[in-house]
């Protein structure tokens, strides 16, 4: 079977276990999911950039970007189909990065993360003093629907979307970094010298990378911005943006769906921890990641997702060491 | 028309006072074996990184197969048709050779597309029947960063035979490598050569490997090339003898 049908198609079937699961769990839990799938979608795009040997402390602007954008186009447009808004943010998410990508794309290492925060951070210090959008306080999200139908108030609906949405991203990546272009971007990440001699430019590999991630933190703050039913500046803050990181990390880059888990683990770890102690819920956070580098050093997602194997060179006897 | 593959005019390039390459004037015809000799710091890698896009020229010119590549950056020289491999060897470290050779096929290719995966049996065919041809085929699935000096040299210019470059330029194909491996090393990549039509420009200290795989030898002083000929013609010059080979009596 062609394997980006086989991706989709396992993709369509995960989707359809976890709208299912959806029905039988409590509203709380469909909230907390649907956030996590925001959270996650960041992450996912971040996971793309790691793979390139990128890391980005600032998708916090293309997330806050998407929210805003497509925040904005509700209120002021009164366009509330998520299909819609959802491809408005996504857009606007890589629109945003692909203006700052020539700017970006040509650093590494810390510049690189630097750079991005520096700018998510000034996206911050703007958005706080615009008052005809709400100043530091944002602004509210009006009640999403469907094709003209308004979505249930347990949350189901915008959880089913979700869910969709996750599903399709992860798919797409999972094709992407499985492809020839993905291959060359891990590359790149191992030496980027190489792969200029041997003629490809390392610089539209980054951007491509920076374009789809940010294309991805667009779709997830246009998810969570509905979902929460309110955008304001701290969408860009440098904190948001380092928490993304944190679920980046945890998931690790072998897998494309891992960082949905390690979204919900912080999720959950946040909500409760906030309620029963909520001085130390970071201080857990930190030794859950410390006990996945030490055990997990490439990522929770490293327990079911194997390196490619190449099926050719099976055979072949293997020099004696 | 002179009918070289690669032409290289009056090519300067100085480092503050220091000049590294002083009016070098080079033809490489099609198919050539040339090698390039000389003490360190007499302007070969100066040279080599000029020719490959590494280093930008003060003047000159670099034509290859009558196109000016003087000042493109590495990715379109390679693009051009002019290959080369590393004195350290330029490897993706973590991954296996498979993937190595799997990279640069894609590059040579299309350039990757997103729309195929990178493994499919043809491509891993593909990148097997490459490592064949270096006789490294029993290396293919363990990360290159395991693998011996020798191994890691092949794979590399295994790499950069992918794009089947009209020029293939090796910076010290056997420093680093043992005596024992040195001529096996040199005979695969000759070769891996045969039937290609490339030229091939080696920059070599081992006059043992000059003499035998060389048809002709630049032999490069203080930047400048003070022979160009024959091996045998080059290593018997005195001038070469006294600054390059050290043998003038």
């Amino acid at each position: 079977m062609n394997p980006i049908l086989r991706t989709f198609g396992l993709a369509a079937l995960g989707a359809l276990v976890f709208i299912a699961i959806g029905l039988v769990v409590p509203a709380w839990f469909l909230f907390t999911m649907t956030k996590a799938v925001g959270f996650g979608l960041v992450a996912l795009g971040l996971v793309g950039l790691l793979r390139g040997g990128l890391l980005s402390f600032g998708q916090g602007l293309y997330y806050c970007g998407g929210a805003y954008v497509s925040g904005l186009m509700a209120n002021w447009a009164g366009v509330t189909d998520m299909i819609v808004l959802l491809s408005v943010g996504c857009i606007a998410g890589g629109l945003i990065a692909a203006l700052v990508s020539p700017l970006v794309a040509r650093y590494r290492g810390i510049f690189f993360a630097m750079l991005t925060m520096a700018l998510s951070m000034v996206a911050y210090g703007v958005l706080t003093k615009i008052a005809a959008i709400g100043g530091s306080d944002g602004f509210n999200v009006p009640k999403p629907t469907l094709l003209g139908y308004h979505l249930a108030e347990t949350g189901f609906g915008l959880y089913a979307i979700a869910v969709v949405i996750a599903a399709l991203a992860a798919a797409v990546c999972r094709v992407h970094f499985d492809s020839g272009l993905g291959l060359i971007a891990s590359a790149a990440r191992e030496n980027e010298l190489r792969i200029e001699y041997l003629g490809a430019s390392v610089f539209s590999v980054s951007t491509r990378s920076f374009i789809l991630a940010g294309g991805l933190a667009g779709l997830g703050g246009t998810l969570n911005g509905v979902a929460l039913g309110h955008v304001d500046p701290f969408f860009s803050y440098w904190t948001t943006s380092g928490e993304m990181v944190f679920i980046a990390i945890l998931g690790g880059y072998a897998s494309v769906t891992a960082v949905f888990g390690t979204a919900l683990v912080t999720e959950l770890v946040r909500s409760f921890s906030g309620q029963y102690f909520p001085e130390s819920w970071q201080m857990l956070l930190g030794i859950f990641l410390l006990l996945v580098i030490v055990f997990l050093p490439r990522g929770v997602g490293s327990m079911w997702a194997k390196p490619a194997k190449n099926h050719a060179i099976r055979s072949i006897k293997e020099p004696a060491t | 028309m002179s009918g070289a593959v690669l032409e290289v005019k009056g090519l300067m390039k100085s480092f503050g006072a220091l000049v590294a390459a002083n009016n070098l004037n080079v033809e490489v015809m099609p198919a050539a074996r040339l090698s390039l000799i000389g003490s360190n710091g007499a302007g070969k890698t100066t040279f080599v990184n000029m020719v490959t896009g590494y280093l930008k020229p003060d003047a000159g010119q670099v034509k290859l197969d009558g196109k000016d590549i003087t000042r493109l950056p590495p990715r379109l020289i390679t693009r051009a048709g002019l290959g080369r491999s590393f004195q350290i060897p330029q490897l993706c470290e973590a991954m296996t050779p498979v993937d190595n050779i799997l990279v640069a096929l894609e590059i040579a290719g299309d350039g990757g597309s997103v729309f195929r995966p990178a493994r499919t049996k043809g491509s891993l065919d593909r990148a097997v029947e490459m490592l064949e041809r270096f006789g490294l085929e029993r290396y293919a699935g363990r990360p290159v960063n395991e693998l011996p000096g020798g191994v890691r040299k092949l794979i590399d210019i295994a790499m950069s035979l992918a794009s089947r470059p009209r020029v293939f330029l090796l910076d010290e194909p056997t420093s680093g490598v043992s005596t024992e491996e040195k001529f096996p090393l040199m005979d695969k990549v000759m070769a891996a050569l045969e039937g290609e039509r490339s030229a091939v420009i080696f920059v070599e200290h081992d006059m043992e490997i000059v003499t035998r795989y060389a048809d002709r030898v630049l032999a490069f002083y203080s930047g400048e090339i003070i022979a160009d000929d024959a091996p045998d013609e080059v290593l018997n010059d005195p001038a070469v003898q006294k600054y390059v080979t050290g043998t003038a009596r």
